[in-house]
């Protein structure tokens, strides 16, 4: 069983840029479009990784640690993430501590990163990303702390384990609203629709974007293929909590999982589709909403 | 689902249903969200007493139904259509600290909930006085932190709503005609503050209550 835990990080490191292709291609279908190719982010990160890096003399060796710390914080969180009844390679209790402040830790690099530039736009994204990501940690952390309560464990991989159609039937008001918390931190981690357009352009609306405007080359490949990662991540979390396929063939259990991170790249897509951004001053009422759900689950599960 | 899970949506639904009507901007949006709200209540003697004495449960939720579902709603809109005041809620405090506001007010209530010593055995979920607590305080909040009168009815309604959750809790014996009888009473007592509205908004021209503190000759 043990080259098992090596399923979810390997899956996780060679489909993650799939997932965007689908998100990607279902915004096309809606908008009535062709779409780039499914393997565009593929295409992106390889040409990316094959060019040279530019930097600006005015930036220090922090701008250039950034995207190389956030990589490797990414990678590490993703070691940790359990995909479905799968457990992942790194496992102990009270690994979701580590892994809610590793993600912590990629926005800290990004962050000063982008603060290191000296450039006011990216100085604007910095504090815009600081103030959502400090109103989704408590949100992702109660949910975390209600399904801890649930499942009487304080390991990620041994919580979305114990998850199962029995769990549902026992608490199912309790964890439809820890899922619904989750995706709400989940496109606000991921900076997507409707709290970050991904596709924005315009300086003052960008918030995730706007971080990463001077960055090039490989640097700008870890950043691309980082964000895929935590979408990957924060969605194996998703998925193991609202497909509670546990039928104990690891085979079966992987491709219910892995067809349940499709759906919800798709699910994702039609999102954006449907929606425009919200005003910045509307997302804290989002995401403090969302704190509010995953606190009411905990009492739920309390009681 | 069981009954006791099907409870809990219930009392799930209500507090999300708070939680809602403190953070919409729209004063439309408030009126649905108190009408879903009074739907969800009114679905609560079912759920906990629909066992016994099948018929009582339905006639009260029915009756529920009715009022806070569809008549509240109706006459509340006719209100904001026949006053021409701005939409917006305009609170004295805003729309992110009182979703805080009404989180802390449920961990209050639950504490509040385990010193108290309820004489009986609680049918259904034992969330329901706790959530019941919540709503009402989260109702006299809205009434007190919102500007319009309007908003001062659909606080009432919320009181009442969370009145009614624990009362459905703690005494299954109610005769049927006294509950009816209560809503009644908050019937004719929510189409009185309308008109009231209505009329204060014919005479100032608003409808905001931190206005009416001096007497005009």
């Amino acid at each position: 069983m043990d080259a098992m835990t090596l399923v979810p990080c390997l899956l996780g490191l060679v489909l993650a840029p799939l997932l965007a292709g689908i998100v990607n291609r279902t915004k096309a279908f809606f908008a009535g479009r062709h779409g780039q190719p499914l393997l565009q982010l593929y295409w992106d990160v390889f040409t990316l990784l094959r060019k040279g890096a530019t930097y600006s003399r005015t930036t220090t060796w922090v701008f250039r640690a950034g995207p190389v710390v956030g990589l490797a914080a990414t990678v590490l969180a993703l070691a940790l993430v359990p995909l479905g009844g799968i457990p992942a390679l790194l496992r102990f209790p009270g690994d979701l501590v580590l892994f809610a402040y590793l993600l912590g830790l990629l926005r800290f690099v990004t962050v000063i990163a982008a603060l290191d530039t000296g450039s006011s736009f990216e100085g604007m994204g910095a504090s815009r990303e600081v103030l959502f990501a400090a109103l989704a940690e408590p949100a992702l952390l109660l949910s975390l702390a209600a399904i801890c309560l649930e499942t009487r464990s304080v390991s990620l991989s041994v919580m979305l384990e114990d998850i199962s159609t029995a769990t549902w039937t026992n608490q199912g008001p309790a964890l439809a609203l820890v899922a619904v918390s989750l995706g709400i931190v989940l496109v606000a981690e991921a900076a997507r629709i409707p709290v970050d357009d991904p596709t924005t352009h315009l300086e003052l609306t960008m918030i995730h974007e706007v971080m990463v405007l001077d960055h090039g080359g490989p640097d700008l490949a870890f950043i691309l293929y980082g964000s895929a990662l935590k979408l990957w991540m924060l969605g194996s979390l998703l998925v193991g909590l609202a497909v509670p396929v546990r039928s104990g063939h690891p085979l079966l259990d992987a491709f219910a999982s892995l067809g349940g991170m499709m759906l919800l790249a798709v699910i994702v897509g039609i999102v954006e589709s449907s929606m425009a951004r919200l005003r910045l001053v509307r997302v804290p009422k989002l995401l403090v909403g969302a704190t509010a759900l995953a606190l009411l689950a905990v009492v739920l599960v309390l009681r | 689902m069981s009954q006791g899970a099907g409870a809990e949506a219930v009392l799930a639904l209500l507090v999300i249903t708070d939680l809602l009507l403190l953070g919409s901007s729209r004063l439309r949006s408030c009126i649905r969200v108190v009408a879903v709200q009074g739907v969800v209540v009114s679905l609560l003697p079912l759920l906990l007493h629909g066992g016994e004495g099948a018929a009582r449960a339905w006639a009260l939720t029915a009756g529920g139904v009715a009022v806070k579902g569809a008549i509240f709603p109706l006459v509340l809109l006719r209100v904001l259509r026949e006053t021409a005041v701005r939409r917006e809620v305009e609170p004295f405090v805003g729309h992110t600290l009182s979703v805080l506001v009404g989180a802390s007010a449920l961990v209050f209530s639950l504490w509040v909930d385990t010193r108290l010593h309820l004489p009986v055995t609680l049918a259904g979920s034992p969330l329901t006085v706790p959530v019941g607590l919540a709503t009402m305080l989260i109702g006299l909040f809205v009434i007190v932190s919102r500007r319009k009168a309007i908003t001062q009815v659909l606080g009432y309604i919320v009181v009442e709503n969370g009145i009614y959750a624990v009362g459905v809790a703690l005494v299954g014996g109610v005769p049927l005609l006294v509950e009816l009888g209560v809503l009644l009473d908050v019937f004719v007592a929510v189409f009185i503050m309308s008109i009231a509205a209505y009329h204060i908004s014919r005479e100032f021209d608003h409808i905001d209550v931190d206005q009416l503190d001096r007497l005009r000759g």
